[in-house]
């Protein structure tokens, strides 16, 4: 989809032109960096250079490796291959005090401020200044006061506890913190997501208020606009590779990062679909709502049907899901599944109906890790393996080889402790765990999360050979190619409610992106886009 | 215990560092991470206390008397340590079993129960006791798995009423029991074999039933192991919590039987710091405190060990003070080991200073922490890496 040219043509136009604040050398120069976890390549060559002074924003879809790149930058993770040059210097950034001591500070999404102390304690944190062992409160309160006030936020007192600030002044005493850290990089992590307009405005001026001191700021969000309005240069990530860095942001379209941000190297190939028989609904949703999170939610998904959730991370999708499920209690609406109405708020209802839900956390949502793989399987199935009031472990090991084989589990071996098996493995262990149960209803959150990109195909072949066997399956993902591949519909969630519902061979991936970020892509410009991709479609048709 | 809402986790970040598991590609945690080398390690520790009291006292400690003094003692908190084995695993902790033992003990030697004991069956005094011990359990549950308040505060609680209430019924006096069925039955031998080391065999061996073969017991490791996955996977977490804790009560209940048959009495003072020592013995016999893993085999000779090393100290006309310094050193002996083990660390790394595990070595080697005794040891998380805590998943909320 995305011409090879545009990437190449980009990046060499970036190459040279400076950003529009920064001069000289790179303050941190990252080449190649590479990080492998079980089963996953997370990062695979990265390179990011950063200049004093500039907003650097880093870019990229979930699982792209952002937060895997902060973690390397912030000394959590050790990368396994690469190298990092820090003012010049080839540094290692071995545990995050290194990091810190280079003054590098890292402001993540989860704020990590110690919420019963009060911001100047938080602010001082592990750097207290005492006299005779005993700690002095009025210097420490008399810096954080000034600090703040520097940030231009003299409203937050030193004195308060940090707990009970809104979360955009805990974002400041963060920051405040990195500053008095003397810290001459600042990698901030998504900090628009808990923030509303006005305070990102503020948090906007703050940032280009320290970066006129020579502080440079590595800037990750979903949010284009934001960018567009903070951001010097832009580096793209996707798959664990860069796409392009340093392009200015004032010379590069939106279209162009998008693009970057989507287009694939690798062609996940998806099963054919099978025309969905005309049947009875098996998985019907009436005007599911819950409170403050989503409302009117109604799809219906019949026997052999894949329905996708597209959305973006805090649209609701992964709730619905879970709402559907019992997980969580729903405040309107019903969930029936072949024609049995489900009780609100109950997993134990919903899987005696039928249903099976394979979470987006599988680790800790899903596994038993230091269990056996069959007994991970067993788990939701373990009544049909009592004879006479006992377990008897003969057929219950002997079922779960069964399902082990037929979803090609590797190594297969069902005495193995789960937790040794790579992320794909993992997630067949779990879809195992309910073709055991023999369920009618699969809800897949984030399928392929944290599966190794050539494990991915195998994932989808399961999921499209459970449909053709009857299953009714509905698929959240946040790889929108992901959804639009397996899905036969898809239903486009935005802040809550379904925008779009449609066969998922109407759709593409630019059609979507623009549909989710409804409100935040002018509205002329979505009529457009919807225009064009009717016409495509019609094409596609003739 | 779950919490009450699952979390959606932030924008796609992977795992944090504590989450990962190890390599995938090498062979598991060593031979004597397993349970079988847990066990096995239990066996030798018991038979070198045994060489050491044959050693220091020829004469007193291998003598049939001895050895039934040893079990007969034993056989109370190894009952008791059978449902604190369950609790453990489940993800709780019980502290009151020791007031639940006394209450037990002070309700069924009532002069009213006696009584109704003398008109029908002493059975009356054996199924007040259990009942006793179950009702508190099923408070112990309720307030735990419904009003969702840790284990360990809830249970302090119960410790401390229950044993004031057993002072009230028992007005601080000692109350002797009066029927003689009862004592012939619980006081006499089966072949040689005390009455009561034989009841702890039959609890024991159902526990192991219960907990190895059983539905029940599956769940026990399920929603100790990760509660959110439990409830994820149909378990009602909370039915079954609180089923964990009318277990703990019921075996209270019958210690209670036993220590009224090995005493004579009930007596609000019966089974202080019983909780200690059950937990300690569970401990020992490599049950993980965070729950989710755990075996009844171990438990049997953790209780042991324990009452061995005090028959060890007697035999010896040492302090019992000395023998409480020498028993907390074991116990926090055992939980290093155990968490070393568990960790996969091959044991005694940590002895001759080899730390590199503490970190993420880049080579890959198995990653401090992937294992719930992480969670024990402590500070195994990364600082200054976002906590990947998530509600829910923790045993307590």
């Amino acid at each position: 989809m995305v011409s090879k040219s545009l990437g190449v043509g980009v990046m060499t136009g970036a190459a040279g032109t400076g950003g529009n604040s920064s001069s000289g050398a790179p303050l941190l120069e990252m080449r190649g960096i590479v990080k492998t976890f079980p089963g996953v390549r997370a990062l695979d060559g990265v390179d990011l250079d950063v200049r004093a002074g500039e907003v650097h924003c880093l870019l990229g879809q979930n699982g792209a490796g952002k937060s895997t790149l902060i973690k390397v930058l912030a000394g959590a993770h050790q990368p396994d291959g690469g190298r990092i040059e820090w003012r010049g210097e080839p540094v290692s950034l071995s545990n995050p005090q290194a990091a810190m001591k280079h003054g590098i500070a890292t402001i993540y999404q989860e704020l990590d401020l110690v919420s019963g102390l009060t911001v100047a304690d938080n602010i001082f944190l592990g750097r207290e200044r005492s006299r005779f062992g005993l700690a002095r409160p009025a210097p420490a309160n008399d810096a954080a006061g000034k600090l703040l006030a520097r940030l231009g936020h003299p409203e937050i007192r030193p004195t308060a506890e940090a707990g009970s600030l809104p979360a955009a002044a805990q974002q400041m005493v963060s920051i405040a913190r990195a500053l008095s850290q003397d810290a001459k990089l600042i990698v901030m992590d998504e900090p628009s997501a808990v923030l509303d307009n006005e305070e990102v405005q503020h948090l906007f001026e703050v940032i280009r208020d320290i970066t006129r001191d020579g502080v440079a700021v590595v800037y990750i969000s979903h949010r284009l606009e934001e960018i567009r309005e903070v951001g010097d240069r832009i580096t793209v990530l996707k798959d664990g590779r860069t796409v392009a860095t340093g392009l200015p942001v004032r010379d590069t379209t939106t279209r162009q990062v998008i693009e970057l941000m989507t287009g694939r190297d690798i062609e996940f190939v998806f099963p054919d679909r099978r025309p969905v028989a005309d049947a009875e609904p098996l998985l019907s949703v009436r005007d599911l709502g819950l409170r403050g999170t989503f409302r009117d939610v109604s799809f219906d998904v019949r026997p052999g049907e894949v329905v996708g959730l597209a959305g973006l991370v805090g649209s609701g999708r992964s709730e619905i899901l879970e709402t559907v499920y019992g997980a969580r209690r729903a405040t309107s609406g019903t969930v029936t599944v072949a024609g049995r109405r489900l009780r609100h708020g109950s997993v134990a209802a919903a899987v005696s109906a039928g249903v099976g839900l394979a979470p987006e956390e599988r680790k800790s949502q899903a596994l038993l890790l230091g269990d056996a793989v069959y007994r991970n399987i067993s788990i939701a199935s373990l009544a049909r393996f009592v004879r006479g009031g006992f377990l008897s472990g003969g057929p219950e090991k002997e079922a779960a080889r069964e399902q082990v084989q037929a979803l090609d589990v590797r190594p297969a071996d069902v005495t193995r402790e789960v937790r040794t098996l790579s992320g794909g493995n993992q997630q067949k262990v779990v879809l195992a765990r309910w073709l055991l149960r023999d369920c009618r209803v699969l809800l897949l959150d984030e399928p392929t999360r944290g599966v190794d990109v050539g494990a991915r195909s195998e994932i989808y072949a399961l999921v499209r050979e459970l449909a053709d066997r009857g299953v009714a399956v509905v698929v959240v993902s946040s790889e929108i190619p992901e959804v639009l591949g397996l899905a036969d519909r898809v239903l486009v969630i935005s802040d809550g409610s379904v925008v779009a519902q449609e066969p998922a061979d109407a759709l593409d991936e630019h059609a979507v992106l623009d549909l989710v970020m409804e409100g935040t892509v002018d509205p002329h410009r979505r009529a457009d886009r919807k225009h064009a991709t009717a016409q495509q479609h019609e094409g596609d048709v003739a | 215990m779950t919490g009450s809402t699952v979390t959606t986790g932030g924008a796609g970040a992977p795992a944090p560092a504590k989450d990962r598991s190890p390599d995938g590609n090498g062979k598991g945690p060593g031979f004597m991470a397993g349970p079988a080398g847990r066990l096995l390690g239990l066996v030798v520790a018991f038979a070198l206390l045994c060489v050491v009291g044959a050693v220091t006292a020829p004469d007193r400690f291998v003598d049939i008397d001895n050895v039934l003094t040893i079990l007969r003692l034993a056989a109370v908190v190894g009952v008791v340590s059978i449902g604190m084995t369950f609790v453990i695993i489940g993800g709780g902790i019980d502290l009151s079993v020791g007031a639940l033992v006394a209450l037990s003990s002070v309700w069924a030697t009532t002069l009213a129960t006696q009584q109704m004991a003398e008109d029908f069956h002493w059975i009356v005094m054996v199924f007040t006791a259990i009942a006793v011990g179950a009702g508190a359990g099923l408070v112990n549950g309720i307030v735990i798995a419904y009003g969702r308040l840790v284990a360990f505060i809830a249970t302090l609680a119960m410790l401390v009423s229950a044993r004031g209430l057993a002072e009230i019924i028992a007005n601080r006096r000692t109350q002797i029991v009066q029927d003689q069925g009862f004592l012939d039955f619980f006081g006499g031998d089966v072949l040689g074999v005390p009455s009561l080391v034989v009841i702890w065999a039959l609890v024991s061996v159902a526990g192991w039933v219960l907990l190895n073969r059983t539905t029940f017991g599956r769940h026990t490791f399920a929603v100790g192991g990760n509660a959110e996955a439990a409830r994820l996977a149909g378990i009602r977490v909370q039915w079954h919590t609180l089923k964990l804790y009318v277990l703990s009560g019921v075996t209270c209940g019958i210690a209670a039987v036993m220590l009224m048959a090995r005493t004579t009495t009930g007596v609000s003072t019966h089974g202080t710091l019983m909780e200690l020592q059950a937990i300690a013995a569970v401990v020992i016999g490599g049950t993980l405190l965070v729950g989710g893993r755990g075996t009844i085999v171990g438990t049997v000779l953790g209780v042991l060990i324990l009452i061995t090393l005090g028959n060890v100290f007697v035999l010896n006309n040492l302090s019992s003070s000395a023998q409480a310094v020498v028993q907390g050193l074991i116990i926090v002996l055992a939980v290093l080991l155990q968490t070393r083990l568990a960790e996969g660390r091959g044991g005694f790394g940590w002895l001759t200073g080899s730390r590199s595990g503490r970190g993420e070595s880049s080579s890959g080697g198995p990653v401090a922490g992937g294992t719930p005794a992480g969670a024990v040891s402590g500070g195994t998380s990364t600082p200054g890496a976002p906590g990947g805590d998530r509600p829910g998943t923790g045993s307590t909320p």
